[in-house]
């Protein structure tokens, strides 16, 4: 697949892999590969950068670090899983890919994931777009007021917020009070007709999670936390993310 | 969520779901399907990546198993997979109509408002089932 053959550094030197597999169960299989080539025949990102997934763990695996940590096809696997899937192996590639994205120095990932990442980072609401509480609850009932006047029939549907003891805590997209909140409105109607008991929170109601793809543990962490947090301190049994 | 955590059981669950929406005889499947699917693009931050081309490049795949179908409406379920389909649609000037699921549940039960449509095709945008009430006209 590659056009120009590809020149070994001597003697091998390899970390990356190594430390990857340090810390995988089973060390993610990436020893085993049979260089069959089904995950790269399968993958919809094989020829980008001049890259697919078996070329990755095989240069990863000739100590190639150089190259492995710098190709911005890392941000090219979209992390499906199919290469894990249709591998006789069972080979964590996505593992890997995710692990060469955080040997990136922070400051250099790509600045669309980096600057939601960081924004969302910045408050309990956990929004990429940097929606607040304050905006998040007036948007939400505002738009309600207008369904409950304007569609009769709707008229005891309810969107609540901070409610406590109920069975669902509902995640909402940023996106929908941001940009386009009428399509909040189809979900209450259904959660309405059902009878479901359900809130949204003011804290931690926003359903991305731009640090995981940005391979931020921490962040990650830390915004996993601050949902986790704000579903339990409401008491509700089940936490929906429609993400 | 098919190929990470539920596996094809929930496939099936939402199949169910669908047909039930849009009638047995409206749903066109795509193959590959289910678990041997293949990813459209959106995920793992793709989207904000900041790598357009590559990422309609790698979408490729999806469009052409969309335009195999020959469907006027691909349903997508979630905001990522919603934002690249679309976007895939748009740069071919608009072959289908992406949707999530939630516009057509309400299509269905005729309760889909007026301004509830934004991502319905012409074909559907006056479609009313059952509530006048909650009508266009
Ligand atoms: S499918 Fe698995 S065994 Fe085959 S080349 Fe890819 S990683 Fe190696
Ligand atoms: S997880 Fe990455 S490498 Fe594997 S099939 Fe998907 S895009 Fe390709």
């Amino acid at each position: 697949m590659a056009e120009q053959a590809i020149k070994l550094g001597g003697k091998k030197q390899s970390t990356f892999i190594d430390k990857v597999k340090e810390m995988l169960p089973e060390g993610g299989n990436l020893n085993l590969c049979l260089t069959c080539g089904a995950c790269s025949s399968g993958c919809p990102a094989t020829g980008l950068e001049g890259m697919d997934p078996r070329k990755f763990l095989r240069m990863a695996a000739l100590g190639m670090d150089e190259e492995i940590t710098s190709t911005p096809w890392s941000w090219m696997c979209s992390m499906c899983q199919r290469c894990i899937y249709v591998c006789p192996m069972k080979i964590n590639i996505p593992q890997l890919v995710y692990f060469a994205r955080q040997s990136w120095p922070r400051d250099k990932r790509p600045k669309g994931i980096l600057g939601s990442c960081d924004i969302a980072l910045r408050n309990d609401t956990c929004s990429a777009m940097g929606a607040t509480e304050e905006d998040f609850q007036f948007v939400v009932e505002d738009v309600l007021e207008e369904y409950q006047e304007a569609q009769p029939e709707f008229a005891k549907m309810l969107a609540p917020v901070n409610k406590k003891n109920v069975t669902y805590y509902l995640n909402q997209n940023s996106r929908e009070p941001v940009t386009e909140p009428d399509e909040m409105v189809p979900l209450w109607k259904i959660l309405h007709l059902v009878g479901a008991d359900w809130t949204y929170g003011t804290k931690g109601w926003a359903a991305e999670n731009y640090c995981m793809f940005m391979a931020d543990d921490d962040g990650w962490r830390k915004i996993v936390e601050t949902k986790a947090k704000a579903v339990e301190d409401l008491g509700c049994k089940v936490w929906l993310n429609t993400e | 969520m098919v190929r990470k955590s539920y596996g094809d059981p929930v496939a099936e669950d939402l199949r169910y779901v669908v047909k039930a929406i849009i009638g047995e005889e409206n749903f066109v499947e795509m193959y590959p399907n289910r678990s041997n699917n293949f990813c459209c693009g959106g995920g793992g931050g793709f989207l904000q990546s900041g790598f357009p081309d590559q990422r309609r490049e790698y979408g490729r795949i999806k469009a052409e198993q969309i335009l195999a179908t020959g469907a006027k409406y691909c349903i997508t379920p979630c905001h990522n997979c919603h934002a690249q389909v679309h976007d895939l649609s748009d740069v071919r000037n608009h072959p289908w109509e992406t949707v999530h699921i939630w516009t057509l549940l309400c299509l269905s039960l005729g309760i889909l408002g007026p301004n509830e449509r934004a991502y319905l095709g012409e074909d559907l945008k006056d479609v009313d089932v059952f509530h006048p009430e909650s009508s266009n006209f």
